[in-house]
């Protein structure tokens, strides 16, 4: 049984270590900032210029002032802090990020990845991707294995422009959680019930174990 | 001493006087600090050949408030630069686009902290700096890119802008600026980035030393005008997103 969405958030999210600061990007990883940390302490930073966000708030309690990367009305965290944009990406190019967790269009097991621009278009949508990716000291990677017509999204060398080269730390699918190795991506962890032959049938490279 | 106010009657008068060829940055992330309604006296005043810097160009919400899309729809631009020139989704096509493909309006795409920190530098009196961002990409293909303490970095330029419209949710008559929440985002950066910068506010206008001057986030000698936002709907402010 694949992963669903939240359950691929929360596995992700087991990676995270007592004290990190983790940046979320648009789309899928906002999910993590719904998943239960326990006892780590985990403070979210936001790339313009929000430190120390929480949840998104509840209907009818918004501030439309504050919101995150993804335009969601959060709310803050006691000890937040807000800086503009020029030291919020210092705080990212200083190497303050433990890790940033972006979607991604193709992953590559020498570590590049894809997110900005699709095929045969002119425009792209970048924002803060390549700062966070540069520098960030983690990048993780949240995606969907295969493309809507069945085409891997998990290959040798990424056939999109790339955001960064040789970043990426950890990939999460609906089959499993990964690490571009050079050549091959090792597993580990898969989803249960989903077996190490499904996992190779719908990757475009070498998965290892 | 005598101090003048700069307080302008509406944004009519606050938007007077821009030339055509004018280079424009547009603060904002998301609806927090975005300019609306300098931007809706633009579209009125009609500047033509317009450079216009933002984080977007707009457009890919509902609802749809005044942007560089519009800008663009009334023939008013003849480049943006911004972090994104398309939407965060492959399937989304912002009112940009079709402009954009054929030929009637450039683009120059920016990785965002990189768009913060040329915009801080043209401010600061920096005229290039050296980033990690973007090396190995297809923006950094024939440009100039340096080993420095072992890590290649690009070459990148200083940012000047003409002119900056900000939104702020405090002034006082002198000028000096506070913002609210992640309304700050670029805002700070354009006010030291240009040489005409125009502030609509929130609150009502306060008299000079009426915001401590620890609590101010771009102090009043980099803004030339003020105007304060009328309630709605004369006046337009942020609204709430509706779901996609």
């Amino acid at each position: 049984m694949p992963w669903s969405r939240p359950q691929m958030a929360e596995r992700l999210a087991r990676e995270f270590q007592d004290g990190w600061i983790v940046n979320l990007g648009v789309g899928m990883p906002t999910l993590i900032a719904d998943v239960p940390f326990g006892d780590r302490e985990i403070t979210y930073h936001s790339e313009n210029g929000v430190i120390g966000y929480g949840p998104v708030a509840a209907p009818g309690q918004e501030d439309l002032q504050l919101v995150n990367a993804s335009g969601q009305n959060v709310t803050l965290l006691p000890g937040a802090a807000i800086v503009h944009h020029a030291d919020s990406f210092a705080l990212i190019r200083g190497g303050r990020m433990d890790v940033t967790v972006m979607g991604a269009y193709e992953a590559a097991a020498n570590g590049d990845f894809a997110n900005w621009k699709v095929k045969g278009a002119k425009g792209g949508g970048i924002g803060g991707a390549m700062d966070l990716a540069a520098s960030a000291k983690r990048v993780y990677l949240m995606l969907e294995h295969r493309t809507r017509d069945g085409t891997p999204r998990l290959m040798a060398r990424c056939s999109l422009p790339i955001t960064a080269r040789g970043v990426v730390t950890l990939v999460v699918t609906e089959l499993g959680l990964f690490a571009p190795t050079g050549e091959a991506f090792a597993v580990r962890d898969l989803a249960p019930g989903v077996t190490l032959d499904e996992v190779r049938a719908a990757t475009a490279c070498p998965v290892t174990e | 001493m005598a101090r003048r106010s700069k307080v302008v009657a509406d944004f009519d008068a606050a938007v007077a006087g821009i030339p055509d060829g004018s280079t424009i940055a547009i603060g904002g992330f998301a609806m927090p600090g975005v300019p609306f309604n300098l931007v809706a006296a633009l579209l009125r005043q009609g500047a033509k050949r317009l450079t216009c810097i933002a984080n977007t160009t707009g457009g890919a919400h509902k609802p749809r408030m005044p942007d560089i899309g519009m800008l663009v729809e009334n023939g008013q631009v003849a480049k943006v630069i911004c972090s994104f020139t398309a939407g965060t989704r492959a399937s989304d096509v912002l009112p940009f686009t079709p402009y954009y493909e054929r030929g009637e309006v450039e683009a120059e795409i920016v990785p965002q902290g990189t768009l913060a920190e040329r915009l801080r530098a043209a401010g600061a009196g920096i005229p290039a700096f050296y980033t990690p961002t973007a090396v190995g990409t297809e923006l950094a293909e024939g440009r100039e890119t340096r080993m420095i303490n072992g890590r290649e970095v690009l070459l990148e330029y200083a940012l000047p802008v003409d002119v900056a419209f900000i939104r702020a949710y405090q002034a006082d008559e002198a000028g000096n600026l506070r913002f609210r929440r992640s309304q700050r985002n670029f805002n700070p950066l354009m006010a030291m980035a240009a040489k005409l910068v125009i502030a609509e506010v929130e609150e009502p206008i306060l008299p000079a030393g009426a915001i401590d001057p620890d609590d101010v986030h771009t102090p009043g000698i980099l803004v030339q005008r003020l105007v304060k936002i009328p309630p709605p709907p004369e006046g337009l402010w942020p609204v709430k997103r509706e779901a996609r």
